[in-house]
């Protein structure tokens, strides 16, 4: 089958739209990595091998997909319904034959399986009524978890390819423009303007140009670009052709981290799909366009995702970042104008050019329009894959969809924009998010990772964190970057370990503006954002720590110490999880905790059902062993 | 012609040159430490940076490495102001700790007013500061990528492929000419050369008998360059000798 022009691609989708109406119920099992993780291939094997032997005709009858991320990870595997809309979380193997019993076959529900909202104790049937649903508007993640990610069939169904047939017959200047005209900024976290980025490669000289689709998510606990790649990998590549389209160019590139193969193998299939059927190749559509994808790994570097450093990678060289003094627009892949896209502002473009840049306006605020999806993870109820409007407050974002903090506690801090991103703490948790007003904060926007912090979190040890992942991440290429936060770590470890100086954090906020102003990429530049941030905003911590030897957190062992107080109800579940047996005790007396055997774990005070053991400072540094 | 302004006076520059350019040649101090006029500049060390701002741009302004900003008509430079001065302080610091021995690094780092490191010194390490000439010279210049750089972030490291003598080696050892830390060993004797683990023998020139290029290095250039076999068969100061000679008899004729 090969697309020689609209008219057979539209013919097509009309096939395809009557074999999916003709389908009773779709049954579709998440596929994410999450769910993957948690066992849904075998929910999927369990379902397929009953309804085979029950004799349900699996073309008509009943469809089983599986599908990409639903974004609900906490709760997988999840398992929905088409056409009634039944969401099932947490799914096994041994649920199947109740399922299909009561759900597929008589249209009732399985009550166990259902949604619980933490917040009203409520069950939850349907999957928009879930407030981890209701509270979202995707666009980008539209079709991720409702279709097949390798079948053509299911995203021309959902619109697929409609974008690009609009785009085609405008001219390649009138794109740009509706581009312009929605607002689109970058979602890999810099949030340059689209438009802007794509008219300065198309008005740079050089004898051919290149676009780029910047798949090298690195960020802890991020995990946007990866569901949007393995759960609908189509849309990604309608963006780029589009681009291609706008920009001129033949030869794009899709650079995907190493630690992606499922992303890779669901790209792969897509593409190979897309060239088979013509919407890749020589002529697309009969409208003269040529132009074809090439999936690029990356070897495991997290300085890749900078877009020098990427298009470096790329050409086979070091991913090492260089100055962009020349924009990448101009002297970009092999120092040829090049184009760099997020996979998430890639998949905005198709839907821009249906529905048109004013319609993207309606969503977002006036600097940063449309919407974003954010990796919401750490000490939130509902972790997952979110996608909202700009604007939306940091508080409805952690507390209505993302359902409260776990287990009731304090909310602390929130980190966005992954490992450089500053730790927004509770006073200003009415900040609407949008590229300005993070920044303005000291945090960014970032590619979307977003981690919940919770009064068990050490804000000295979320700094220490993040800057040891970056010192390790650090190209070593300039001098702040590399020596800098290789120094600011040995000043962390320092204070955690109880030897710091009031001085020595002088001498971190120093050196940290310095790494933040001398660095050469972004990497460097932003490093400093978790340091300067949590001293700025939880400066007690650090001086407790300092001061009293404290660490309130219980997190830095060597100030943590741990006490039992008198309202231990001597229940002994201390005394079974203690792994060194440092705590003794009998029926009705009080548990003791030898100080000498604690390496202030904390299992006991996860466990304690009266919270009666407590953090309390170390007399001396050192006093207990770090 | 594009005219900046660079600590207040006004030069002229060319299209296409660097801030450092214009430094250079108008005699304005700016130290670098990874940037060599025949290897393409790179912004690694971070000490050529800059202060930058434009009346175009009110109320803006940035910190730039000279070495690779291009100058544009009207950029305001301050090359010597306190921040610059600052960062610059705060790089010579960081390296006299990674390399508290190199007396080079202790005499740039003195003269921003760092006589003792306030960091962690590195007490193990060589002075190598990590510039890259070495790796960049082999590649760009000479053209042979003998030596490269291995790992990343702290804990990178200038590096023979597979931390073995490098094969790919000439022994140029324009390498060690580069290093502004002399961390390179070249051992040289009238016979051969010692560099990277490797010994190389060395060509002696037919007339004086000096070694004056190794064996590998004059095959190497005679190939590249497409040069007569006996091209380097005389030293540079024979040659030249030759030359005048040959001169001479020509304006006698």
């Amino acid at each position: 089958m090969r697309f020689n022009n609209i008219k057979q691609l539209e013919e097509h989708r009309e096939q395809a739209l009557k074999n999916q109406q003709k389908v009773k119920n779709t049954i579709l099992v998440c596929g994410g990595t999450g769910c993957l993780a948690s066992g849904a291939r075998d929910v999927e094997d369990e379902l397929r091998k009953q309804l085979a032997e029950q004799g349900i005709d699996m073309e008509v009858e009943l469809q089983v997909k599986i599908t990409g991320c639903h974004g609900f990870c906490e709760r997988g595997p999840i398992v929905s319904f088409i056409p009634s809309g039944i969401l099932y979380e947490k799914v096994k193997p041994k649920h199947v034959e109740e399922i299909i019993e009561k759900t597929i076959k008589n249209d009732k529900i399985v009550t166990k399986l259902i949604y619980k909202d933490p917040a009203t104790k409520k069950k939850v049937q349907q999957y928009e009524e879930i407030p981890f649903y209701k509270h979202q508007t995707r666009i980008a993640l539209r079709n991720i978890g409702q279709l097949d990610p390798t079948s053509l069939d299911d995203y021309l169904v959902r619109d697929g390819f409609k974008g690009l047939v609009k785009a085609l017959g405008m001219k390649p200047g009138e794109i740009v423009d509706e581009i312009d005209k929605s607002g689109l900024r970058g979602r890999g976290g810099g949030g340059f303007p689209t438009a802007r980025k794509w008219k300065s490669c198309i008005k740079a000289e050089g004898e051919k140009r290149y676009i780029i689709c910047n798949g090298d998510e690195g960020d802890p606990g991020a995990f946007m670009d990866r569901s949007i790649m393995e759960g609908d990998p189509f849309d990604v590549l309608e963006g780029m052709i589009i681009g291609a389209y706008a920009i001129g160019c033949e030869e794009g590139f899709i650079y995907v981290r190493q630690e992606y193969p499922l992303a890779v193998v669901n790209l792969r299939k897509a593409i190979d799909i897309l060239r088979e059927v013509g919407l890749l190749g020589e002529n697309i559509l009969g409208s003269g366009l040529n132009f074809d994808i090439k999936i690029a790994r990356g070897g495991g570097a997290f300085v890749c995702g900078e877009s020098s450093a990427l298009m470096k990678s790329v050409a086979g060289k070091i991913g090492e970042p260089r100055a962009k003094y020349i924009h990448s627009t101009e002297k970009g892949l092999y120092d040829l104008p090049t184009v760099l896209n997020n996979v998430e502002t890639f998949v905005n473009i198709p839907i821009i050019i249906e529905k048109g840049g004013d319609w993207f306006t309606q969503f977002g605020t006036e600097k940063s329009r449309g919407t974003k999806a954010f990796a919401l993870v750490g000490r939130v109820n509902n972790t997952g894959l979110v996608e909202v409007p700009m604007g939306i407050t940091l508080r409805e974002l952690i507390f209505e969809i993302g359902g409260g903090i776990q287990k009731g506690r304090e909310f602390k801090a929130v980190q966005t924009g992954g490992p450089s991103g500053g730790c927004i703490p509770n006073e200003l948790l009415d900040l609407k998010v949008d590229f300005d007003e993070l920044t303005e904060q000291g945090s960014m926007m970032g590619s979307g990772g977003m981690i919940v912090m919770d009064e068990r979190t050490c804000m000295v040890d979320v700094a220490r964190y993040f800057l040891d992942f970056l010192k390790e991440e650090s190209c070593g290429k300039c001098v702040p970057c590399r020596e800098g936060l290789r120094q600011l770590t040995a000043l962390y470890d320092r204070i955690v370990a109880g030897y710091g100086t009031l001085e020595d954090l002088d001498k971190i906020e120093w050196l940290a503006q310095d790494v933040m102003i001398g660095s050469l990429c972004a990497l460097g530049k932003s490093a400093p954002n978790p340091v300067l941030s949590t001293i700025q905003f939880f400066r007690d911590e650090y001086e407790e720590h300092i001061r009293d030897k404290h660490c309130r957190a219980g997190v830095c062992k060597a100030l943590t110490r741990l006490v039992i107080h008198d309202e231990c109800i001597a229940c002994g579940k201390c005394i079974e999880v203690c792994p060194t047996d440092a705590i003794t005790g009998a029926k009705k007396t009080v548990h003791v905790l030898d100080q000498e055997k604690c390496i202030a774990c904390g299992s006991c005070v996860e466990i304690c059902p009266v919270d009666c053991i407590k953090v309390e400072p170390v007399k001396v540094a050192g006093e207990v062993a770090s | 012609m594009p005219e900046i302004i660079i600590d207040g006076r006004r030069l002229k520059c060319e299209e296409g040159e660097t801030v450092l350019d214009v430094c250079k040649r108008n005699r304005i101090e700016v130290p670098t430490l990874c940037y060599h006029e025949a290897i393409e500049s790179w912004g690694g060390c971070r000490l050529c940076m800059v202060e930058i701002s434009h009346p175009k741009w009110p109320g803006w302004s940035n910190w730039v490495t000279a070495c690779l900003y291009p100058v544009q008509d009207g950029l305001v430079v301050g090359t010597n102001t306190t921040r610059v001065r600052r960062l610059r302080a705060t790089v010579l610091d960081l390296l006299l700790a990674r390399c508290p021995n190199s007396s080079v690094i202790q005499k740039l780092a003195a003269e921003y007013g760092v006589e003792d490191t306030n960091y962690e010194p590195r007490l193990d390490g060589d002075n190598c500061i990590l510039c890259g000439l070495c790796v960049r010279v082999c590649d760009e210049v000479i053209g042979v990528t003998a030596i490269g750089t291995a790992n990343r972030g702290a804990s990178k490291e200038i590096s023979e492929p597979l931390k073995e003598p490098p094969v790919d080696c000439i022994g140029c050892a324009a390498c060690a000419y580069v290093c502004p830390t002399d961390v390179i060993q070249v051992i040289q004797t009238p016979d051969y050369r010692v560099i990277w683990d490797r010994t190389f023998d060395m060509y002696k020139c037919v007339e004086c008998g000096i070694s004056h290029i190794t064996v590998e290095q004059k095959d190497w250039l005679i190939a590249k360059d497409n040069l007569p076999a006996d091209y380097y068969d005389l030293c540079d100061i024979c040659k030249r000798k030759h030359t005048a000679e040959k001169q001479k008899e020509l304006s006698m004729l």
